[in-house]
């Protein structure tokens, strides 16, 4: 369809903006396993330090990329599947808000005024404006919610009995849970970290720790929904199939939006001052998460075999021969495959994490950075980069740059990230800590604390990320190469998406938000009240502000 | 028609039938090998004080204070055999504190007491590794317990 120039700018700068921040944002990602490795033994290369580049690392890749590229891909699809545009002041604040927030928050970092990690654990004290940036990227992504809700209601008085579209129900559900996830660390950020940044307050850290995971778990969801709307509505017809059942995405994007919050305290098991029995009651609550991630892995794995048996496969297995994995034509294929084959891993892995006590033997351990790279950098990030290159070249009418090379990026990164989460998960079965700088001291040989077991599996890591770096660059050629080129091709938006094989009757339930926000609303109550109980009457006194280079506190400015 | 074909309702069973089977291996594990995720016991100063007692001859308290960057106490001795509870608190940021070989493994936070306990059957020095990013001293911070055979007198 042919949509207006504005709508078409605001994508073209949401996608623009961050893949040119990743290309600082993946250099820090390499440093890392450079460092880690041995083969720099400093604080800091080029006079950025460790910390801050992998503050660096952790705020580009995992915060403004995701961020800014879920709000573009909501336009794309509200859109595309509603017929209709959203509305251009609304659209224009939500992203300047996001940009001044990303440039806040940049300067802080840069300045390494704001080497406290994408997590921003207080004591830590970052400078005001990393957290005032952090939140006015926040509040920017919520406001296309309130614009986007008016289309679909637009769009229901016209279509009362129709299917709602399943892009457009991921859409909602996903900013619906980023909505209430971020009220917490909103109030988190403008009501503890600010005035306690600025030295107006001290903090009670177990609660900010709380509130921080409350958004933290459902931020990982906000993350991968728009990979999963990638799954069920692109991925069966880019293969050639059809969708297995359509009721299937819709029950799973439901459960997401009933499980993705009230399991946030299994970050937290390690954590003092909560209870034993509300850990394990959100960890098997986190079970409840791996439910319809089951049955988007039957689904989808049904969907491509439905493919394969019809592009003329023979056997049990011979379906996973036929689909089109080098088309370069179909590119979104090849980058949506690769990033699921490194979701299995991902998603087992992460079933190991919320395991109770088995968080003993891998928290805080380079086990977990070793997970969450197959998912965040797995399907979330391949089909993040993926679906830029796609959505720029057609709104534009251009041809992709290296069409050869764009094809073969996705199966690089698997690679390159298959071995470096090997590394990862290896060391920290062995105890090697996460957000270390290893080169300091366990993995420089002249120094006493040199721990010779983690020598193969740092070189492992570093192995990998030399891979993911490659072709990270490579893409940052293909989608610049893109952008400088002319336009060819009649300039429109335009998403693939499946009919279903099995397209089931409308049931009101599935599609209706109320009933199951209602019961998303009783869960997190359930869920939450004891431990946020646990976390305003256990703990002590509150804490004042440290920076990393000092142990000794910045005291309240005014005495009370 | 139905709305699940059958291969649906196939694999939805699977699905309740691991989920349920990871559940019941979580709840057999902490009953056999007394495996837990730390305790919760409201703060009390006179935790935040570095010391060793011992309660009897195989029975200890360590009470470790994690700071900008260190460990106190930074060496622990005990006979082998010891069972020790770890009061574990945090005169500044956040720390963690991992010993690998034992699954012991908490954070250390501001204003807050974490606790576990654990039994060393074996001789030899156990790394306690800072294992959350503490400022710029992080990679330093790293004790020991040392578990020793008994004195033959």
């Amino acid at each position: 369809m042919q949509v207006s120039r504005s709508l078409k700018k605001v994508i073209f700068w949401l996608l623009g903006i961050p893949v040119t921040l990743l290309i600082l944002g993946i250099y820090h990602g390499l440093m890392q396993t450079i460092y880690r490795a041995g083969f720099l033994n400093d604080s800091s290369f080029l006079k950025i330090e460790y910390f801050q580049g992998l503050t660096l690392h952790g705020v580009i890749n995992a915060i403004v990329l995701t961020t800014f590229f879920a709000v573009a891909f909501g336009h794309a699809c509200m859109t595309f599947f509603l017929k209709r545009e959203p509305n251009k002041k609304a659209m224009w604040i939500s992203f300047w808000l996001m940009v001044i927030g990303t440039g806040l928050a940049a300067w802080a970092m840069l300045a390494g005024k704001a080497s406290v990690l994408y997590t921003f654990y207080p004591p830590l004290k970052g400078h005001p404006f990393f957290y005032l940036g952090t939140a006015l990227i926040i509040v920017g992504s919520w406001i296309p919610l309130f614009d986007w809700a008016r289309m679909y209601r637009e769009w229901r008085r016209e279509n009362p009995t129709t299917k709602i579209p399943l892009a457009v129900l991921g859409t909602l559900v996903n900013f619906i849970i980023w909505f209430v996830c971020t009220l917490a660390v909103a109030y988190e950020v403008l009501v503890l970290l600010l005035p306690w940044s600025m030295g107006m307050a001290d903090i009670n850290v177990t609660l900010a720790r709380t509130l921080f995971w409350f958004f933290g778990h459902a931020l990982v969801y906000f993350w991968l929904l728009p990979a999963y709307i990638m799954f069920y509505v692109m991925l069966p017809k880019l293969a050639g199939g059809k969708l297995y059942s359509d009721l299937a995405g819709r029950i799973a994007l439901f459960l997401f939006l009933l499980f993705s919050i009230p399991v946030g305290v299994h970050h937290q098991f390690s954590d003092p001052s909560i209870g034993q029995n509300i850990k394990f009651f959100q960890g098997l609550l986190t079970y409840g998460v791996t439910i319809p991630s089951f049955i988007t892995a039957f689904t989808i794995a049904a969907s491509l075999e439905y493919a394969g048996v019809k592009r003329g496969s023979k056997g049990l297995f011979g379906w996973m021969k036929k689909l089109p994995y080098l088309d370069t034509n179909n590119f979104m294929f090849a980058y949506l495959i690769a990033g699921l084959i490194l979701f299995i891993f991902g998603g087992l892995t992460g079933i190991v994490n919320a395991s109770y006590s088995l968080n003993n033997v891998i928290h805080n351990t380079s086990w977990l950075p070793g997970h969450f790279h197959m998912t965040v950098a797995g399907p979330v990030f391949l089909a993040i980069i993926g679906m830029s290159t796609y959505l720029y070249a057609k709104m534009s009418g251009k041809k992709i740059f290296l069409p050869k090379v764009n094809v073969i990026i996705p199966y690089l990164w698997m690679i390159g990230v298959l071995i470096f989460s090997t590394g990862l998960m290896w060391g920290g079965l062995i105890g090697e800590p996460r957000r270390t700088n290893l080169g300091m001291t366990y993995l420089n040989p002249k120094h006493e604390l040199f721990t010779p077991e983690w020598v193969p599996t740092t070189m492992l890591a570093l192995l990998g990320g030399i891979i993911m770096f490659i072709a990270a660059m490579l893409f940052i050629v293909v989608f610049f190469g893109t952008i400088f080129r002319k336009s060819k091709l009649e300039a429109v938006l335009e998403l693939p998406y499946s009919e279903a094989y099995h397209d089931e009757k409308r049931i009101p339930l599935f599609d209706r938000f109320k009933p199951w926000l209602v019961t998303m609303a009783i869960i997190i109550v359930i869920a939450y009240t004891p431990a946020l109980y646990d976390a305003v009457t256990n703990p002590g006194p509150k804490a004042p502000r440290f920076t990393p280079a000092n142990p000794v506190p910045d005291l309240l400015k005014i005495k009370k | 028609m139905s709305v699940i074909d059958k291969s649906e309702k196939k694999v939805l069973m699977i699905s309740g039938v691991v989920i349920g089977l990871f559940i019941f291996s979580i709840l057999y594990a902490k009953d056999k090998y007394q495996s837990d995720v730390p305790e919760c016991i409201p703060f009390d100063k006179a935790y935040t004080e570095p010391r060793i007692n011992q309660i009897d001859e195989k029975t200890f308290q360590v009470f470790s204070v994690a700071s900008m960057w260190q460990f106190e106490p930074s060496e622990i001795y005990i006979p082998v055999g010891s069972e020790v509870d770890f009061y574990l608190s945090s005169k500044d940021v956040v720390h963690g504190f991992n010993i690998t070989e034992k699954n012991v493994n908490m954070m250390a936070v501001y204003g807050n007491i974490n606790k576990t306990t654990v039994r060393f059957d074996e001789p030899g020095v156990y790394k306690i590794t800072c294992h959350e990013y503490c400022g710029v001293g992080h990679e330093n911070m790293q004790a020991e317990v040392i578990v020793h055979q008994p004195q033959t007198k």
